[in-house]
């Protein structure tokens, strides 16, 4: 299956996924409330199969909160990247995908400790790294006088 | 006088205890908390960020080739293919074109690397299990790689020997002559590791369907690696998505279908083998030209995002990168493949005792650096 019709199978699976063909990988846009029927659902459907999560990254896009999931199929190999975000700074959910992949996990628990994102279902959402205390370190609201040098 | 409490021993009940952070098996600061019952393990609990330096947040502020350097402290003992990531994630943004002898020398200090790598794995392994020997003869054989790459690139481990748009600096003289003598010695040294070790009883029996893991298993927790392939994973991104050199060498993929930690000991094994392949296809055949080419005094790449995966010598290694169009980007995400490696250690070490732990734990071939970041 080439990229067109994989973004066209995509589209078909769920008609709020805005999917675009970027220069490496098919994107797919995703709102929260979307997010884990359409991860089972490529997963599961026969034609995506994507098994394998193999990046998952948390990131602040200024207003935004989001998470990037970068997928791929072992069985076809092709790649997708579906991605979410969500603008409530202050309490950010997103749905867990670690039932539908087990490496997501740890991965989003990462994702909680530096960015802050809690993710609902998720099996053991703790901090990894650092402290209760540390605050969330990769947004880019973050302010630490002592160990950031911020060059005027 | 008082009477003495008496305390009713409950002999099923589970008791807790901590195994590192400095134990010498869990090879750097990780912290496993098991959960026993006598000496059968029941429930195994990593506990990271004891070398946690913020690596992404510490890129944001800093240059594209300044990542360079500190990539190599994130798995150190695959410090060069760290380098190469980040160099094609930048180089694909740009839309560089890379002469050929950049691609195959970095193909052939890539291999070296990984076959360092491997037999400091070998060593440490045969330690693990009590084979005090290994130790000193993997060390023996790595010491001879590292100082062709002191000759070469001026450090030994952390070389830093990648820039953006090529190499820092051409090839010793002598490289060509040493990697070869090598190549031989190690040919011949390399029967000698299996007699010392591969084909030794005890060890086969303490590694011998112990610490399974399923493709399935394999492919949900996203083990990449030779633990992924000896799972029957094929995840080598040298044979599915090449870059450098690897698309002008022949060479297989070693798989196997057992997934355990013999066949795990067993895929490194081979790939040392198919490493030397790979080196020996190119040594004689590096072409003439730049060691690099020039770019931008200031590296800026194009407002996107890039997405670069490489084979380290643990597994894929992942470079994201989210540019905004300045000199610093403005997200990396470093997709490390220890840090998906780690967490089958619960699933496949449950139910065995805590000695096999170790080995199954030693098979993994975790770096600690490379999951804190």
């Amino acid at each position: 299956m080439d990229s067109v019709q994989l973004a066209e199978k995509i589209r078909s699976l769920n008609a709020e996924a805005v999917v675009t063909e970027g220069k490496q990988f098919v994107e797919i846009q995703i709102p929260p409330s979307g997010l884990y029927s359409l991860a089972r659902q490529l997963k599961e459907n026969e034609d995506t199969g994507f098994d394998f999560l193999f990046c998952l990254s948390g990131v602040d896009y200024g207003h935004d909160l989001g998470v990037v999931y970068h997928l791929r199929s072992t069985k076809y190999g092709h790649s997708v990247v579906l991605k979410s975000r969500t603008s409530d700074r202050v309490d950010p959910q997103l749905d867990s995908v670690a039932d539908i992949w087990r490496t997501a996990e740890f991965h989003e628990r990462e994702v909680f400790d530096l960015l802050g994102i809690k993710f609902t279902n998720h099996p053991d959402l703790r901090r990894f790294f650092l402290p209760s205390s540390a605050g969330f370190p990769l947004r880019k609201d973050f302010v630490d006088d002592i160990n950031i040098v911020t060059k005027k | 006088m008082e009477e003495p409490v008496k305390v009713a021993v409950d002999e099923n009940q589970e008791y807790v205890i901590n195994m590192g952070p400095q134990h010498p098996s869990t090879h750097g600061v990780l912290r496993l908390v098991l959960a026993l019952k006598g000496e059968i393990v029941k429930n195994v609990e990593p506990h990271i960020g004891y070398v946690h330096r913020g690596m992404e947040k510490m890129c944001e502020s800093i240059t594209y080739p300044q990542i360079i350097h500190l990539t190599d402290r994130m798995d150190y003992l695959s410090a060069h293919i760290n380098n190469e990531a980040v160099c094609l994630a930048v180089e694909k943004a740009l839309e560089a074109e890379i002469p050929d002898r950049i691609k195959v020398i970095r193909t052939i200090m890539s291999e070296l690397t990984r076959i360092q790598s491997h037999q400091l794995f070998w060593a440490t392994f045969g330690m693990d299990l009590g084979g005090l020997t290994c130790f000193f003869y993997g060390l023996r054989d790595r010491e001879k790689i590292l100082d062709i790459f002191e000759e070469t690139c001026g450090g030994r481990m952390i070389v830093s020997y990648n820039c953006p748009g090529g190499l820092m600096y051409d090839i010793h003289p002598n490289f060509q002559k040493r990697v070869k003598e090598f190549i031989k010695y190690f040919r011949k040294i390399l029967p000698e590791y299996d007699q010392l070790l591969t084909g030794n009883i005890i060890f086969q029996e303490r590694t011998r369907g112990i610490g399974r893991l399923s493709l399935e298993d394999a492919i949900s927790y996203g083990v990449t690696g030779p633990t992924g392939r000896a799972s029957g994973f094929s995840c080598d991104v040298r044979k599915h998505e090449p870059y450098s050199a690897y698309d002008r060498v022949k060479f297989n993929e070693v798989l196997f279908s057992e997934g355990d930690t013999f066949h795990r000991y067993l895929a490194r094994m081979e790939e040392m083998r198919v490493s030397m392949d790979i080196v020996e296809q190119l040594i004689d055949n590096i072409p003439e030209g730049p060691f690099a080419v020039k770019l931008k005094p200031v590296i800026r790449l194009p407002e996107g995002e890039y997405y670069q995966r490489v084979e380290t010598a643990r597994g894929e290694l992942g470079v994201f990168i989210i540019s905004d169009g300045n000199k610093n980007p403005y997200r990396i995400k470093f997709r490390s493949p220890c840090f998906s490696n780690l967490w089958v250690l619960n699933l496949i070490s449950r139910d065995f005792k805590i000695a096999d732990l170790v080995a199954i734990g030693g098979s993994l071939d975790l770096v600690i650096p490379d999951i804190d970041r």
